[in-house]
């Protein structure tokens, strides 16, 4: 992925994003099995096949000067995007080294990091960005640390401070959430946002996740896969700006499904940070229609089959109820019904 | 878990007993960064068995070209320290885990009060230099036997000038926790790290006075206690582990080539946590992590340091 062709595409009014040929059979689709259950399925964050998504710590893709471009976006029209609670500076200079050392040696031909002791000079060639500064001088950068590197990452980041026996959502960088809001959960503590996940308190899910992440080490990052659905090739379905895109989920016809509705797979990322001891939390958002899904015929029968029986109460989660219907009535005429193998592959 | 390779770069006796170790990156290049109160776990592969033990790590976290730790010859050593002290040399290489921080400096306190007795200083060496660095308000109590036990005492001094509060126990210099806890702003931290009678006694005077659960920090590595040998049963497994006299649940685990989950070793993170499904006797819990309902239930144990006084104990492993 060394020499991307960057495509010209919107994430918002006209939806001109669409997925390549490659793009698709690299997606991370979600489901090895014909039935779905919430779980926590962490595993090593290490680097996975050439050309797969966990190729490398941070995955740039054909998608990545469009995105920043939408992030700028979003940003413009709505500054709490971005919060950092003051005692976060150690940690946002965290993520800008780990983001900037790892870009580096991932995509050599794309980004550049030349350091002299302090002195560090960053070069991001899809972006057109360059700039010296001083390590650990927030003044000699034009943003923030975290702010700065947010917009020339894909994804969304959280930066979590580690005390009190939990975690605190103390920083965030967010343009693409599934639904949620930074504004409000802000400074929350894990339990306080996870509080609204169905049918995971009793099963004490979220006690044993908080447990591990607590005993994240450094040198060991962490991922897991979440999924939803989103009607249109929409990075910013925010609860702020829900008159927007909410709408959009009453329009869906079993005719237009395949074109208008999009799985929405989350590439969630963990790491523990050197100097803050803090963590952080990526969030890389995958987006595919359901045409493109059914590109291969394995992934749109096994999907409408973990759409079928999926639980009323995730599908209300999700926000996937009112469509529900339509489209089960689209991807139907995929299925014929035959088994298939256990398993994420294409084909 | 990954583990990083060093070469004892430096050896040098610091206090009585106590040895200061340099280790740098057996490639050359630079290790890993850290925060204030980060400690490593140190392989030490004697003939018979490999030993594992945590120690602090000392030097500024800024300075990412060595790691430093100190290790005292504990009188009743089980091996550890006594390896560290009579088979380490420099140019010895070395296993170590990647840095880990179960004792950090609070990032929302508005001051911090530190309080070391004895060795206990190890893992304030780190904290120090990163108080300086953010320019936090904190001060740094040291404690210790006799100028002779106060390892570090003139690094601290240059550092730390009048944030350096010493209390020599030879001179009647004694520590009046009641004092020090009873009049600090609101939003303070403190942090104890010392003998077990210190830390209890701290711990129980900030509870008196009234200090929320959450402004006080303790730092307490335990070393496995010895016990009488038993069996252990890993139902997944099948497994049969004997377990003897003087080494760790997690110790004969390992040995018999069983992978069990750990990070600090001393039961204080609850890493190595695992599910006891039955036994003929009692555990022994010693850890600092289970809550005293968690322990009574007897479904629990941190074998990294606790056991039991029994013929077997069934593990869900």
């Amino acid at each position: 992925m060394n020499n991307l062709a960057y495509k010209r595409e919107t994430f918002r009014d006209d939806y001109t994003y669409r997925n390549s040929p490659a793009a698709i059979r690299r997606f991370p689709f979600p489901f090895a099995e014909d039935h779905y259950m919430y779980s926590v399925n962490i595993e090593q964050h290490q680097p996975g096949a050439p050309g797969s998504i966990v190729e490398h710590a941070f995955d740039i893709d054909e998608h990545y000067v469009s995105e920043c471009k939408d992030k700028l976006l979003t940003l413009a029209q709505d500054k709490g995007r971005y919060a950092a609670l003051p005692h976060m500076m150690d940690a946002q200079w965290d993520f800008l080294e780990l983001t900037m050392e790892s870009l580096a040696r991932d995509y050599p031909q794309l980004f550049t990091l030349t350091k002299d002791v302090d002195h560090w000079t960053w070069r991001n060639r899809p972006l057109e960005i360059e700039d010296s500064f001083i390590f650990g001088d927030a003044s000699t950068l034009p943003l923030e640390p975290f702010d700065y590197m947010g917009r020339q990452v894909q994804g969304d980041f959280v930066l979590l401070d580690q005390r009190e026996g939990t975690l605190f959502a103390d920083a965030g960088f967010i343009t693409s959430q599934a639904d949620w809001s930074l504004a409000f959960d802000i400074g929350m503590s894990w339990h306080e946002w996870h509080g609204p996940v169905p049918q995971v308190e009793k099963m004490g899910i979220m006690d044993r996740a908080l447990k591990f992440l607590m005993s994240l080490q450094q040198g060991s990052p962490v991922r897991r896969l979440n999924w939803t659905m989103t009607i249109n090739p929409r990075l910013d379905t925010s609860p702020e700006h829900f008159p927007e895109w909410g709408p959009d989920k009453l329009t869906v016809t079993p005719q237009n499904a395949g074109e208008k509705a999009h799985l929405r797979v989350e590439l969630q990322s963990m790491f523990r940070l050197p100097r803050s001891n803090a963590i952080l939390f990526s969030i890389r958002c995958y987006l595919i229609s359901l045409e493109e899904l059914a590109t291969y015929p394995r992934w749109a029968k096994r999907f409408h089959r973990v759409l079928k029986d999926l639980h009323p109460d995730l599908l209300e989660y999700k926000g996937i109820k009112v469509y529900h219907e339509a489209v089960l009535a689209w991807l139907s005429q995929h299925d014929d019904g035959a088994e298939i193998a256990a398993g994420t592959h294409p084909g | 878990m990954s583990a990083l390779k060093v070469i004892v770069s430096a050896i040098e006796q610091v206090a009585d007993g106590i040895c200061h170790f340099t280790f740098a990156a057996a490639d050359g290049g630079e290790l890993p960064g850290f925060s204030g109160g980060s400690h490593v776990v140190v392989s030490m592969p004697a003939h018979n068995r490999t030993y594992r033990n945590a120690y602090s790590l000392l030097s500024s976290p800024a300075d990412r070209r060595n790691y430093q730790i100190a290790v005292r010859l504990q009188e009743q050593s089980r091996g550890g320290s006594r390896f560290m002290h009579e088979q380490v040399k420099v140019g010895s290489r070395l296993d170590i885990s990647w840095p880990v921080n179960l004792f950090p400096i609070s990032r929302v306190g508005h001051k911090h009060i530190l309080v070391a007795g004895g060795i206990g200083i190890t893992p304030f060496m780190s904290q120090v230099h990163e108080l300086l660095r953010t320019g936090a308000d904190f001060e740094l109590h040291y404690a210790f036997r006799s100028p002779q036990y106060a390892g570090f005492i003139d690094q601290l001094q240059q550092l730390l000038g009048k944030n350096l509060i010493c209390h020599d126990q030879s001179q009647r210099q004694v520590l009046d926790l009641q004092a020090l806890l009873s009049q600090q702003p609101l939003g303070t931290h403190v942090y104890v790290c010392g003998p077990a009678g210190m830390v209890d006694a701290l711990l129980s005077t900030a509870y008196e006075l009234g200090w929320p659960d959450a402004h006080v920090h303790h730092e307490e590595f335990l070393a496995p206690p010895i016990g009488e040998p038993f069996t252990l049963r890993l139902k997944q497994s099948g497994k049969s582990v004997e377990v003897g006299a003087e080494v760790s649940m997690l110790e004969a685990m390992e040995a018999a080539g069983v992978d069990a989950p750990y990070l600090c070793r001393g039961g204080a993170c609850g890493r190595c946590e695992l599910e006891v499904l039955a036994t003929d006797g009692v555990i022994e819990h010693h850890d600092h992590y289970l809550s005293d309902a968690e322990k009574g239930s007897g479904k629990k144990i941190m074998p990294c340091v606790s056991r039991a006084k029994c013929s077997f104990i069934e593990l869900n492993l």
